[in-house]
């Protein structure tokens, strides 16, 4: 409806009637409205229901059944059998652990060197788009190429490491042997593939603190030190949150690199969660048990993201009140 | 869709300057009717409806060497059946191809044809995700019972039922170096490697080779870990007549001493005597070897091309040793499959019955990346005789044990990545033999008790 019509409406309306008419048509515009706005959302929204919400329902469902992949299970309802299985079921604790120690050690690591490079390149320093391309770089690499290049960095005998430690005499680091240095191995490779993200968002949060301030505050005698520390760290705050968060979520979610580069050994000790659900899943065709320890999982990330989304509003409130 | 686009523009200029909301939506909605049908009609290029004759599509895990060659072998099946027109899929090789099989055919969608490990079909033949050939429709395309070893015949059925036709056996094999052999004298005069009949013999041999290599070498490049791992001790243990699981697939029956035995064996080879790198993974086995710094590689046969590749290289293959009482060694088996259609349309599965028979009838050049063909008239020709190295080992096809029958076993299984775990531990030294089986016999356990397809 044009505007024109509404006008001649309104004109031609009587004043007994005209106030009900406004009010009819006010309702209509606001239907019309909400109906485009619905409209414009609607193939964003299908997607989105068929791709994730359905899913989401249908994996629920999922988890109470002995479903398979043929589907045949679908029939066989467990109750909670699944999910008392996982209780016990020690593989699942361990990779519950390998994912936790993983983002216990990467996350600290790789917000810290994020901010010291972010540091180091904000100076006025020659070069700096140089440097600033070489630390973002390997985050544009897509994860197999990375796992290919790290897989002979650390391979055993002639690798780029190992062999360059044979030829010094020194003894070779077993990478992707041993248990515990095979977790450092991958815990290098991700802050290598993925500090460069952090590093820029650190970056562009310094480049939005005002010169003025580090004017004012070195013409008050703070040195390089005192102006890091008491004005570009805290007035980084909002960045250090949204970053750790995200890495965090980033870190619980760990399988491509572990999967490509040690397929979770040796002797599973550095099989993540979701490679436990993807075996058992994929490998083994337990798709309901699979969604069973998905669910658990999904619990486990939403506690501790809504924890940390507490504790850092808890914190910038406080900031203000001060 | 660029028509669709000339269309939108051309009915804007028209209708003015302005364009209305319901104009815009309107014209929105035709060009979303008008896209879809543009790409229905892109994909009709794909399909059928494009040329005349009958579609088959075919799906395959050959990415590697031998993908080279499967791709050579439909072109020429194209070639020759002008009225059938092949469309051929390569996914990538374990997990991801076996869950898009999968889901396909429990979609109803599946390709008309496809590869499967053979130790993988009972979970899709107890799922209900393939469909059994039909013996007397074979039979006119030449495919018969008499045209392949009597063992492979017996496992392609499942429950009565003929679900697989075999293409081919891929035992675990022994590479050598044959520049350094002739150095280490453990070749004949004739070329062909010494007898390697017992553990003691061959872990000599091997180091006899590592002295000609030199200090910082190993006699043996071989995977220590995953699969390999799994190959050697199911290849040795057989060699010592056990059995790790029963017939049916539902008990354990590992013998404890004799798997021992097998797995000292292994620690042995990368602890005691130290003749192979306990840290060796896949590919920098395959690229030792391959570089010539090593004289002794096992593995499947299939990195033959890989091997032959190399211009300074001079190698040559023998069957894996028998070390033990009986000849016996690890295989699995290439075979096709028919995933199971909702409705089955007769001129497609006549294609895809063709389509089998001409890879079969022509597995010599499948031969040629290593796999031993299945199909006897194949094996039995002077050509296949005189293709070298790769008909030095035909002979083991009559002696493969392929991996035992359950729904966590076969290529690429559950079965196969726990042994990876636990006996790389042995190789390691991370786990003492009885460790490593304890933990292996564990995790059997734990797959057998689970309810999902018992």
């Amino acid at each position: 409806m044009s505007e024109m019509s509404l006008k001649e409406e309104l004109q031609t309306a009587t004043s007994t009637s005209r106030n009900q008419d406004l009010v009819r048509t006010n309702n209509r515009k606001r239907w019309r409205t909400d109906l485009t706005g619905w409209l414009f959302v609607l193939p964003f929204l299908l997607i989105f229901i068929i791709f994730l919400v359905w899913p989401v329902i249908f994996g629920f469902r999922m988890s109470f059944f002995n479903w398979t992949i043929g589907g045949n299970g679908s029939s066989h309802f467990l109750g909670l059998a699944n999910y008392q299985e996982l209780m016990g079921d020690g593989a699942f604790w361990k990779a519950l652990g390998v994912t936790l120690i993983f983002t216990v050690i990467s996350t600290p690591i790789l917000v810290v060197l994020a901010l010291g490079l972010a540091l180091l390149v904000n100076r006025a320093i020659p070069a700096q788009a140089l440097f600033r391309t070489i630390f973002f770089a390997p985050f544009i690499l897509p994860v197999s190429v990375v796992t290919l290049i790290w897989s002979w960095i650390y391979q055993p005998g002639f690798g780029l490491i190992d062999g360059t430690l044979t030829n010094l005499g020194l003894s070779e680091i077993q990478w992707l042997t041993d248990p515990t240095i095979a977790m450092i191995a991958v815990i290098i490779l991700t802050i290598w593939w993925t500090v460069g993200f952090n590093f820029v968002v650190y970056l562009a949060g310094m480049q939005q603190i005002s010169p003025e301030l580090y004017e004012a505050a070195s013409i008050d005698g703070a040195g390089t030190w005192a102006r890091i520390r008491y004005l570009t760290i805290p007035l980084l705050n909002r960045f250090t949150s949204l970053i750790v968060i995200l890495q965090v979520i980033a870190s619980l979610q760990l399988f491509t690199q572990t999967y490509l580069l040690t397929s979770g050994g040796p002797n599973y000790s550095t099989r993540s969660v979701i490679h436990y659900i993807y075996d058992t899943g994929f490998t083994s065709f337990r798709l309901g048990y699979a969604s069973a320890m998905s669910y658990v999982f999904f619990v486990i990330i939403l506690v501790v993201a809504v924890s940390q989304f507490a504790l850092v509003s808890r914190q910038s409130r406080k900031g203000r009140n001060a | 869709m660029i028509s669709e686009q000339h269309q939108l523009m051309a009915s804007q200029a028209n209708s003015g300057a302005r364009m209305t909301r319901r104009n815009f939506l309107q014209q929105t909605a035709a060009l979303g009717i008008g896209g879809s049908a543009a790409l229905t009609l892109l994909n009709a290029c794909g399909s059928p409806l494009a040329s005349s004759g009958t579609h088959v599509t075919y799906w395959n895990l050959f990415g590697g060497g031998d993908g080279v060659r499967m791709v050579q072998m439909e072109n020429n099946f194209s070639q020759s059946h002008p009225n059938i027109n092949l469309e051929a899929v390569t996914l990538a090789w374990g997990a991801p191809y076996y869950t898009k099989l999968a889901m396909a055919a429990a979609g109803g969608r599946p390709p008309d044809v496809a590869i499967s490990h053979m130790t993988r079909v009972p979970i899709y033949a107890s799922e209900n995700l393939l469909d059994p050939f039909d013996i007397d429709e074979l039979a006119r395309y030449g495919i018969t019972e008499d045209k392949f070893l009597p063992a492979i015949w017996q496992r392609a059925h499942y429950n009565g039922k003929l679900y697989t036709i075999p293409l081919d056996t891929h035992p675990f094999v022994l590479y050598y170096n044959t520049d350094i052999c002739q150095k280490a004298g453990l070749l004949n005069a004739d070329g062909s490697l010494k007898p390697l009949n017992s553990p003691e013999v061959l872990m000599d041999a091997f180091k006899r080779a590592q002295q000609v290599t030199g200090p910082g070498t190993f006699g043996l490049a071989a995977e220590a870990q995953a699969i390999t791992a799994w190959r050697l001790f199911y290849t040795l243990y057989s060699q010592l007549g056990g059995e790790v699981l029963s017939a049916d697939g539902k008990t354990l029956t590992m013998d404890d001493t004799k798997a021992e035995q097998v797995l000292s064996f292994m620690a042995d080879l990368t602890l005691k005597s130290k003749v192979a790198s306990p840290f060796q993974d896949y590919a920098g086995a395959v690229a030792l070897f391959g570089s010539g710094k090593a004289a002794f590689h096992w593995n499947g046969e299939w990195e033959v091309t890989t091997f032959l590749a190399q211009k300074d290289l001079h190698f040559n293959m023998a069957p894996f040793p028998q070390l033990y009482d009986t000849y016996r060694v690890q295989a699995d088996s290439h075979a096709f499959i028919l995933p199971h259609q909702l409705a089955v349309d007769p001129a497609r599965r006549a294609g895809a019955l063709e389509y089998i028979s001409y890879m079969l009838k022509n597995s010599q050049n499948w031969a040629a990346g290593g796999h031993i063909p299945a199909y006897l008239p194949v094996t039995e020709s002077d050509a296949y005789k005189q293709l070298k190295p790769q008909s030095n080992y035909a002979s083991v096809a009559a002696n493969a044990v392929l991996d035992p029958i359950a729904w966590f076993s076969g290529s690429g299984s559950e079965l196969e990545n726990q042994a990876g775990a636990a006996f790389q531990g042995v190789f390691t030294g991370a786990m003492t033999s009885t460790q490593a089986l304890q933990q292996f016999k564990a995790a059997l356990q734990k797959l057998l008790a689970i309810p999902a397809f018992n």
